[in-house]
């Protein structure tokens, strides 16, 4: 077995091993968790490693037939966009099991799911067959679901159905799509769902000979046209792009603490990951007339999602929709089509899941002293918790995209990117990073500045315990890291980015 | 180029220690400030002071050693450079980029800095939290020397910001109490929305001359040789008005950092903020930082954005000063002040006085943290920031009055003093800029000189009201003390610079023989020769820019005595009603006040500008549009999702009705009828063998009579 196999899998290992775990052994499942985040996480660390910058190309590949009778492989690899992203997850699962700690019900069926959902999130990130990439979209839905129906909050089912009906249709047009695909294809590649094969005879215009593709004109639009809205809005619904994302507050309100981290930090990056490698790497030629809708849908989340976010009095309702407006700027700079936007976008995808990944972890810090979340219920806790404050400050700050943080330089990427292709789009949308700095400082002076709320002593809320910082302090790290050495993470998008402008005819 | 003061790599450990030192010393207060002895302040003092030690030494090296104008270092050149960022298309390395400017700017910035730093340790004795104001302070030099020391725009925006956050943390310093949380979240906000507008102008720029850093800019933008990413149009601009667009742009980041009209709303209110901040950031090295990107932008500016820029800096200049006037919070004069000064340098640099205007920064930055301070100093003697509360305080505090009064004289600009070779010089190529230029272009010229009237008024006002007369508060009188030897020094250093700052003492010195005119030339302007090359139109009422450029050189020389001579006029006048209404008393200020009636209101409601952005305007606007968005998204967008929900419950309900009564109806219906069927049926099946014979024979006969 090769390295992205035992990066999907491993984790498998610490569900068989939990399952023969005694019934009420809570410590030996979180360990046991833990040490089967822990690998993954070591192996995608050496994928970092050894990952070759000077190429496009994926890399680690496997390639195994599968379903022979359709054509479907077991065909893994990573490239540029791919890489961090798996090791991102890695991270997070990681520090999720940690941020899980206090969980105390089905402690047991919790972990089992928490690695479950990691084989499917690294399997999407490593398939390169639409088919296997499919079964893993589909397999990351149900431990999500249930992980926020069983362990969530009082209305965890109403957010749990929401998300779990809301992902389901877009996984339905997904599945349109693929077979949509798998009929044009017509036999004419050996393997069908082979992501790289597809894409090169999409882009490059072969696909046209097929009955299907030639009269398949539905209300006016040619069938890739379709394909192509299909599979955006199945990917839209996931990142989510305004009007498709209510139910992403309402999931991460109702989530427990590291579900939310996960949830933010990576599970919408599927979303963008999915525009970026399908569809404008699969169809360079169709995305072009959908450019401008694409970078209006950002701009329009940019700043909606501020706009909504500053008005909520729930704290962690607040982070779920800086977050609409975070991923705006990626779906911005993706459609932009220039150098700089591809891997701002790219890039912010990385820097938004460490940023608000944070951001999460430390509204749970609050939630699990205070049992609420209302902003104004909290006041003048910088007295209390000085710790508290200061990891609080860099998560802030990451997210408002200061300088010297890695939220500035991929968002400063993609207004570079963007103001090229959309000049008054890319001008307007810097009104959302002042509407997000106005509502992130005011929650901090909210929250922690000003006279103490008398509610609260060192008994009830007392600072950061090791634990928490634990969990909070790598990911404040890497905000930092990448602020300074933004190059250490361009490096690796760069080759890859820098082909999908070339494929997508983009200047800059 | 190559004349350098050291070799390259010590240089280059230079400039990294600049920045690196206080840098080390904010972490290591921050993070074991209460473990170490005495809080860990002579630490952080003796980080700021080594960096003074550094910027001295380069000082005397470059300017005194060398006393070349056009002495410049760029750590590009000797291929130095770190690549921050390096994409295919866009590629931002960064190194280190020291010229005379520089030098003497981290010069003022460390000297400024390390009295602040002593005077602190007696200002802030004995506060909860000490170890983390030095963390702070030194935080701030990090990022103030850092903006100093880069080569490109996008680091000098990237410190910039780095900048405001220490601004922001200090000024929320007393973070435990209503207002100073407050007022840094609004003084972040406020620099936000210039700092916005910079970046834009920063993308703008990049798009227009493919490079961000200073000598490439400049070098790209002589040559005319746009980069061809202007292939795009926005709505048909051309390069001449994009180029206008981008210094106007890059320019409004100096409108908020800089407290200009009318992003100068945060700064007032910044005061909440420990006074030792109010000194360093406040009025010495941060605020100022605009102005010296505008000094370092220079030659990026076209003639329309410079004219933008001499409007903004012009009105600031009156209007801060008229509201200097009315304030009785000590502290809130000095804003002001700052404020107004800070539009003096703006003024200067934008109608052609570059020299002028940076000079003004220099010295400017002396005599102001000594006024700080000095109020400082009055504070923590008398425990209140209203000048209805001090008087005669002289007395009590001789160090601090004589400093003070030093200060004061420099700020009003007299004779001899360094405030007055910066300032006159100001006020005189705001006069050649009108001789230049035609009537209309008095105004700042006007403007100017009320505003050097207005000055010397509200300083003399607050100097009489504080140390002359009688004592407004006698219990708090009798508690005043001159403060300790920490704070005093600093003051007498800085005093010491207020006279000495100018080079000279001598009055009627010629412009052109100030050190600093020496040292620092105006740069020729590379946006007009970029222009040119690409054929655009510089001409300056009719007359081609060259010829423009003479002819303000030749007012100039006009000017000179008649800007002198007013100025001075002006000073004497406000001394003198200074003195007969706060003074003498032999005119009564409230009677005054009421003869200027409405006019009064105006400026003592700050112009309504905190109303025009407050809750009732810019921020109510925003919070509306808020809640109007959130409402939409809870009712509209989510109803329509819970709608769809709910739509489908109804539709299998629906459903399930048809399912049960019609489908399933059917079945039973089916069950239904064959069991009734089979009743009948079951009639005919009797079991009894008779009547199936019966039947058979029936059934026979049928057959036979059919068949035959």
């Amino acid at each position: 077995m090769d390295l992205l196999t035992l990066i999907t899998f491993s984790p498998l290992v610490g569900v068989l091993a939990i399952l023969f775990l005694p019934k009420n052994s809570k410590d030996a499942a979180r360990t046991v968790a833990a040490a089967a985040t822990f690998i993954p996480l070591v192996l995608a660390t050496k994928m970092w490693m050894d990952f070759d910058t000077t190429t496009a190309a994926y890399q680690f590949v496997e390639r195994v037939p599968w379903i022979t009778s359709l054509g479907v492989d077991y065909h893994v690899g990573v490239d540029g966009l791919s890489v961090p992203l798996v090791w991102l997850t890695s991270l997070l699962l990681f520090l999720g099991v940690f941020a899980s700690w206090k969980i105390e019900q089905g402690v047991k069926g919790y972990m089992m799911l928490l690695l479950l959902l990691e084989v499917g999130i690294n399997g999407v990130f490593c398939s390169l067959d639409f088919f296997l990439f499919y079964v893993f979209w589909e397999i990351m839905l149900l431990p999500m679901y249930f992980l926020i129906g069983i362990w969530g909050g009082p209305r965890r089912e109403y957010a749990a159905i929401k998300f779990f009906l809301y992902t389901l249709a877009g996984s339905v047009l997904m599945l349109l799509a693929i077979v949509g695909l798998y009929l044009a294809v017509d036999g004419r590649l050996e393997s069908p769902f082979s992501i790289p094969e597809l894409s090169a005879l999409v882009s490059s215009g072969q696909l046209t000979g097929s009955n299907l593709v030639n009269e398949g004109v539905l209300f006016g639009w040619p069938f890739l046209k379709w394909v192509f809205v299909f599979l955006f809005i199945g990917f839209a619904i996931k990142v989510p792009v305004v009007p498709f994302h209510t139910w992403l507050p309402d999931a991460h309100v109702e989530a427990p603490t590291a579900i939310s981290v996960i949830l933010a930090g990576i599970l919408l990056k599927l979303g963008t990951y999915g525009i970026l490698r399908i569809n404008l790497g699969m169809f360079p030629n169709v995305a072009p007339d959908f450019a401008f809708i694409g970078a209006m849908l950002g701009l329009i989340a940019i700043i909606y999602g501020a706009c909504v976010a500053m008005a909520q009095t729930d704290f962690k309702r607040l982070v779920a929709y800086s977050s609409v407006s975070h991923m705006g700027y990626v779906l911005l700079g993706a459609c932009a089509f220039t150098n700089e936007g591809l891997n701002g976008a790219a890039m912010q995808m990385f820097t938004h899941g460490t940023s608000s990944a944070l951001l999460f972890l430390i509204v749970g810090v609050a939630y699990d002293r205070a049992h609420h979340r209302e902003i104004d219920g909290f006041g003048g806790l910088a007295k209390l918790a000085p710790v508290y404050l200061g990891v609080t400050s860099i998560g802030m700050f990451a997210a408002l995209g200061l300088p010297g943080m890695s939220g500035f330089v991929s968002e400063a990427l993609v207004l570079f990117g963007a103001w090229q292709t959309y000049p008054v789009m890319a001008s307007l949308a810097v009104l959302g990073i002042v509407i997000t700095a106005a509502f992130i400082l005011w929650t901090l002076q909210r929250v922690f500045l000003g006279p103490l709320n008398e509610k609260y002593d060192s008994e009830n809320f007392p600072d950061v315990t090791g634990r928490e910082l634990f969990t909070m302090i790598p990911l404040a790290f890497l905000c930092v890291l990448f602020g300074v050495v933004p190059g250490i993470l361009l490096d690796i998008l760069a080759p890859t980015m820098t082909q999908l402008t070339a494929a997508l005819g983009g200047g800059g | 180029m190559d004349m350098l003061p050291f070799d390259v790599n010590t240089l280059t450990a230079l400039c990294w220690a600049l920045f690196v030192i206080p840098f080390a010393c904010a972490f290591t207060l921050i993070n074991f400030g209460r473990k170490l002895p005495r809080g860990g302040d002579w630490l952080a003092t003796a980080g700021i002071a080594s960096c003074a030690v550094i910027a001295i030494t380069l000082f005397f090296k470059v300017i005194v050693g060398f006393g070349a104008p056009e002495w410049a270092w760029s750590s590009a050149a000797y291929g130095l450079s770190w690549d921050w960022i390096s994409l295919e298309s866009l590629q931002l390395p960064v190194g280190f980029y020291l010229d005379n400017l520089s030098v003497i700017m981290l010069t003022m910035v460390t000297i400024v800095a390390t009295c602040i730093f002593f005077f602190s340790q007696g200002y802030m004795h004995g506060d909860r939290d000490y170890p983390r104001f030095f963390a702070y302070l030194s935080y701030f030099c990090f990022a103030m020397l850092g903006l100093v020391v880069v080569d490109n725009l996008l680091f000098l925006f990237i410190f910039w910001e780095l900048v405001g956050v220490g601004s922001y943390l200090l000024i929320g310093f007393y973070y435990d109490q209503e207002e100073p949380p407050k007022a840094s979240l609004k003084a972040f906000m406020v620099n936000r929305v210039g700092d916005v507008l910079f970046l834009l102008g920063i993308i703008i720029a990049w798009q227009l001359v493919g490079t961000l850093n200073y000598t490439e800019m400049f070098a790209v933008l002589e040559s005319g040789a746009f980069a061809d990413r202007t292939g795009w149009a926005l709505a048909g601009w051309d390069t001449q008005t994009l180029l206008t667009l981008s210094g106007i742009l890059i320019f409004c980041g100096a409108i908020s950092k800089s407290a200009q009209v009318p992003l100068h709303t945060w700064l007032p209110d910044a005061m909440a903020g420990p006074t030792p901040v109010s000194a360093l950031i406040h009025a010495a090295t941060m605020v100022a930082a605009g102005v010296f990107m505008v000094g370092r932008m220079y030659p990026y500016f076209t003639p329309d954005a410079l004219l933008f820029i001499t409007g903004i800096g012009a009105l600031t200049a009156l209007i801060g000063a008229t509201m200097g006037l009315v304030m009785w919070d000590i502290k809130k004069v000095l804003a002001y002040s700052t404020m107004s000064q800070l539009g003096y340098m703006m003024l200067g640099l934008g109608v052609g006085g570059y020299v002028a205007g940076l000079f003004h920064l220099i010295t400017h930055a002396f005599f102001k943290a000594c006024l700080f301070l000095g109020s400082g100093s009055v504070i923590h003697s008398v425990h209140s920031q209203d000048m209805r509360d001090m008087g005669a305080l002289k007395n009590k505090m001789p160090w601090t009055y004589r400093t003070f009064l030093v200060a004061t004289l420099a700020l009003a600009g007299v004779p001899c003093f360094a405030g007055y070779y910066s300032k006159d010089q100001i006020v005189a190529n705001a006069l050649s800029w009108g001789l230049s230029h035609g009537v209309a272009y008095y105004v700042p010229f006007v403007f100017a000189v009320v505003g050097a009237f207005m000055t010397t008024f509200y300083m003399f006002r607050l100097v009489f009201l504080t140390f002359h007369g009688t004592p407004g508060d006698q219990h708090k009188y009798e508690h005043a003390h001159e403060s300790p030897a920490v704070m005093v020094l600093p003051l007498v250093v800085l005093a010491i610079f207020g006279i000495g700052a100018g080079g000279t003492i001598h009055p009627l010195a010629e412009h052109g023989n100030l050190w600093f005119n020496r040292l620092v030339p105006e740069p020729a302007s590379a946006a007009v020769a970029g222009l040119e090359h690409v054929g655009a139109d510089t001409s300056v009422h009719g007359e081609s820019y060259e010829t423009y450029l003479e002819h303000f050189e030749h007012n100039l020389h006009v000017a000179h005595y008649p800007a002198l001579i007013v100025s001075i006029l002006a000073i004497v006048l406000g001394i003198l009603l200074a003195r007969r209404m706060y003074l003498t008393k032999a005119t009564d200020p409230a009677a005054v006040a009421r003869k200027f009636g409405p006019l009064y209101g105006i400026v003592c409601n700050k112009y309504h500008f905190d109303d025009m952005y407050g809750r009732k305007g810019v921020v109510g606007g925003l919070m509306f549009m808020n809640r109007a968005f959130a409402w939409f998204d809870k009712n509209v967008v989510d109803g329509i999702v819970n709608f769809m929900g709910l739509a489908q419950r109804f539709i299998a309900f629906v459903t399930g009705l048809f399912d049960k009564y019609v489908i399933d109806g059917l079945v039973n219906f089916w069950r239904f009828f064959v069991r009734a069927l089979s009743s009948i049926l079951r009639l005919v099946q009797t079991g009894n063998v008779r009547d199936y014979l019966t039947w058979t024979l029936l059934g026979v006969l049928i057959l036979a009579i059919t068949l035959a």
